[in-house]
């Protein structure tokens, strides 16, 4: 009886581990896996790589933690991004004044983010409809700032943020790193976290205990746009370039894609920041290694959505066993 | 099947949920054409019997069932339904687009050409129907039926399948008292074919009108059955609770000696379901509202804690106006509202009981402008789980493992965080256990002495007596009177029962 007490305990002790953990796990095997299957996936300057393929991804999904994490979704952040970044390399040309692209970029990701919160928070409209709408309205707004062309500046006065390094790390992760730290802090230390939270888990019991939801909806909306133009800067300094019709096609869905296998509940109320690093991390070790193994292409995407859905599944899985 | 043989035996029933003990040797017999109650506290174990009985679980190994002594196999839902066995869940399962004839037969749909026929569906329901004395058609869609009406639907189904036991789970809930009336009548006509009916419920009242029989769980133990004959609310109430409740409703505070007028509510309006009601309620006081299911009481606390807008009306607090909007201008002045439902409009079920107790002033205990302050909001929910005896190993457990009653005390503790002059609870012992009960009636008792003014919605009659210092009674929106103690003795329920019915009036 007292061992198969202390055995109970045990298993219960390993399932709280293991909840905690979420997906790191599959990412560790992923990572493994790819080394043992071409000798040459851990090493400082393929980790570098990921982590610079993670960086936008990982600071869109920062943003849309804090949508889903209402129980709403941004649909638009891909095509906010290319707006910023065109804004973003528009301004770079002005002479003298081309950092200024940067805060210029922030503001045009800053104000489509306020757009879609106030129609979301003020209109009651579903934020599904909404953000369709704006992916929609905001792409043709990033073709039409370059007449329909892609923008260049060679010379782009803040370049080192999308090829330099700080202190051997990619700028790049750096912003990324910095904003999943940021997120971590607003959301687990900040009265406005735990609201967000709240909004998530019950909405209308959250408005009876004179929590101010529109406005909560707002930020968190604002937010999306707000990285949404960082993401929009980074890309921008990658490239030394924007183009208003390719730039961030099917962003969202991967930034979607990061933040449920990150574990956050898809209606809202339960997850972390940090299950959305590791799921951004999934997400580029998938595309990195499966380039290194030599897949095809068409193969990658077949594969990235199948370990996607098998991912999920495992998860929804194991919470379950942890349940009863 | 003999004439005395019992239609539904189950013996030495036991059920293990990892490493704990949901029922432990449990055997009830229930009889053809009884009404058998099965009571107990929330977790002793009822709701897992049931769902034995109709297969959804398979119970430990030891165990067996026997419908008019021939062996069913345990864990199966189609034997059990096959065999007989309907269960009726507080949650209804209807289809809401399709029409009752359609529910009725749902998935034991007649046939013709492989296609359901629906005439014969239709032919099928309506002596059904008939029995149960339904003034709706087979035809109508679901969607459009009543709360009790969709109950009888559920009934009218069990009948189809010619179910020789029925299990109806609370099934009074979210019933009117028309609507409960109307439904004693069907158990009363299916009790007369010999169907068996067990009827889990947490309101004596109900045990007392229906039940030839009443079994009590208590911790997943069987404690024992009572003949109708032997009925006592002393003697339930000691079997479920295991010890004997001398005082159940308590009323310590004031009494008499009211403080000063804390709330005036002066022509408060919607236009629909609360028409021009004014009332005061006084610091020290326990004020009753009572009043049938939809009179309008809900939508008047509603109202006054802004949670819909009004049409006309002012509300004073403390002798002061104040303009309430939204309900965070109702907790501004002072004014706290607990829900009637619980998890619903309330409760977060996936935070922390700590976070649940806190959510209304973390903002007020913010430090630089936006920060949690988690050493006063651990202070803050330590503090109300020893005062309010939640029973819980921490405060920083999920809210949502709790057992109703002790979801409930961590709601009320939230209410009162704000610290507040008025406190509207609705409905607060709803879905609570016995234990639960007479401590949340302590915790009012207490609210009333520390001088807060304390509204209580109920639909428990006995219970509004028992706790209120006056009551007052809605009817159709209205407020039709204040019912206060009789100098002889407390407040009559006759009284209230005539004026929520509107009897009085006529008199």
């Amino acid at each position: 009886m007292s061992m198969s007490g202390a055995a109970d305990q045990k298993r219960a002790n390993f399932r709280a581990t293991m909840t905690a953990l979420g997906m790191l796990p599959v990412l560790v095997i992923l990572t493994v896996g790819f080394h043992l299957l071409t000798g040459r996936f851990i090493t400082v300057n393929n980790l570098s790589i990921v982590m610079q393929q993670a960086s936008i991804n990982t600071v869109l999904a920062a943003g849309m933690t804090f949508v889903i994490l209402t129980g709403g979704i941004d649909l638009s952040v891909g095509s906010i991004l290319a707006a910023a970044a065109m804004v973003g390399v528009l301004v770079s040309l002005f002479p003298d004044m081309g950092l200024l692209g940067i805060p210029a970029a922030l503001g045009v990701g800053l104000i489509c983010g306020l757009v879609n919160g106030a129609i979301i928070s003020a209109l009651r409209l579903p934020p599904f409809i909404v953000t369709l709408g704006s992916l929609t309205a905001i792409r043709g707004v990033a073709r039409l700032l370059g007449n329909d062309t892609t923008v260049f500046n060679a010379e782009l006065p803040f370049d080192f943020i999308g090829n330099g390094t700080l202190f051997g790390v990619p700028w790049l992760a750096v912003i990324a790193l910095l904003t999943i730290a940021a997120s971590w802090f607003v959301l687990k230390r900040t009265v406005l976290g735990t609201w967000i939270y709240a909004i998530g888990g019950n909405a209308e019991a959250a408005r009876l205990t004179g929590i101010k939801v529109p406005r909560v909806l707002l930020f968190v909306y604002a937010t999306s746009g707000l990285l949404a133009g960082l993401g929009g800067v980074m890309s921008a300094a990658r490239l030394y370039a924007a183009n208003g019709l390719q730039l961030g096609q099917a962003y969202e869905l991967d930034a979607i894609a990061a933040v449920i296998l990150g574990g956050t509940s898809f209606v809202g109320g339960v997850g972390s920041i940090w299950g959305t690093l590791v799921g951004a991390l999934i997400i580029a070790v998938l595309s990195n290694g499966l380039i290194l193994v030599g897949v095809s292409d068409i193969w990658q995407y077949i594969i990235k959505g199948l370990v996607i859905i098998v991912a999920v599944a495992l998860d929804r899985f194991r919470l379950q066993g942890g349940r009863t | 099947m003999t004439p005395n043989q019992p239609l539904l035996e189950m013996r030495g029933i036991s059920k293990t949920f990892n490493a704990t003990r949901a029922l432990n040797n449990v055997s009830i017999t229930v009889s053809a054409g009884e009404t058998h109650a099965l009571m107990g506290e929330n977790g002793a174990g009822k709701s897992t019997l049931m769902k034995i009985l109709s297969g959804a679980y398979t119970p430990d190994s030891g165990g067996e069932i026997l419908l008019a002594g021939k062996r069913l196999a345990t864990g199966d839902p189609v034997a059990s339904r096959s065999s007989g066995v309907a269960v009726i869940y507080q949650e209804l399962s209807l289809a809401q687009n399709l029409t009752v004839a359609q529910n009725i037969f749902l998935g034991i749909e007649p046939r013709r050409f492989g296609m359901t026929d629906r005439r014969s569906i239709l032919q099928k329901s309506k002596p059904i129907l008939q029995k149960l004395g339904a003034t709706f058609a087979p035809t109508d869609q679901v969607s459009c039926l009543s709360l009790g009406e969709c109950q009888m639907v559920e009934i009218a189904r069990a009948l189809a399948v010619d179910a020789r036991i029925i299990v109806m789970d609370e099934p009074t809930t979210s019933l009117t008292s028309r609507e409960t009336d109307k439904l004693f009548e069907i158990i009363a006509a299916i009790k007369a074919q010999g169907i068996a009916v067990i009827y889990i419920s947490h309101r004596m009242e109900e045990i007392y009108r229906l039940a030839d029989r009443v079994s009590v769980l208590r911790d997943g133990n069987y404690v024992g059955t009572l003949d109708r004959s032997e009925l006592s609310a002393d003697r339930l109430i000691s079997m479920m609770v295991g010890r004997d409740l001398t005082s159940f409703y308590k009323k310590a505070h004031g009494g008499s000696r009211r403080g000063k007028l804390m709330l005036r509510a002066l022509n408060v309006d919607d236009g629909v379901r609360v028409l021009d009601c004014s009332f005061d309620a006084f610091a020290g006081e326990v004020l009753g509202i009572a009043g049938l299911v939809g009179s309008g009481r809900t939508e008047l606390a509603r109202l006054i804690f802004g949670a819909d807008s009004k049409l006309s009306g002012t509300i004073e607090i403390d002798g002061k106006p104040v303009a309430i909007a939204s309900p965070r201008d109702a907790l501004d002045a002072g004014i706290a509202y607990l829900t009637e439902d619980r998890k619903g409009l309330g409760l977060f079920l996936d935070m922390s009981i700590d976070q649940n107790i806190n959510i209304a002033v973390i903002a007020k205990d913010a430090q630089c402008g936006g920060l949690l302050n988690f050493a006063k909001a651990k202070e803050r929910s330590d503090e109300a789980v020893s005062r309010l005896s939640i029973r819980t190993k921490s405060a920083s457990v999920n809210v949502g493992s709790l057992s109703g009653g002790n979801q409930q005390k961590a709601l009320i503790a939230r209410i009162l965080a704000g610290k507040p002059k008025v406190v509207i609870l609705d409905e607060p012992t709803r879905g609570v256990d016995v234990g639960a009960k007479s401590e949340i009636y302590r915790i009012i008792d207490e609210l009333a002495a520390s001088g807060i003014a304390v509204v209580v919605i109920s639909s428990d009659l006995p219970e509004i007596i028992g706790i209120s210092d006056r009551v007052l009674v809605m009817q159709e929106g209205r407020i039709a009177g204040e019912v206060c103690p009789a100098p002889t003795g407390g407040i009559s329920q006759e009284a209230i029962m005539a004026l929520s019915t509107g009897a009085s009036v006529a008199a």
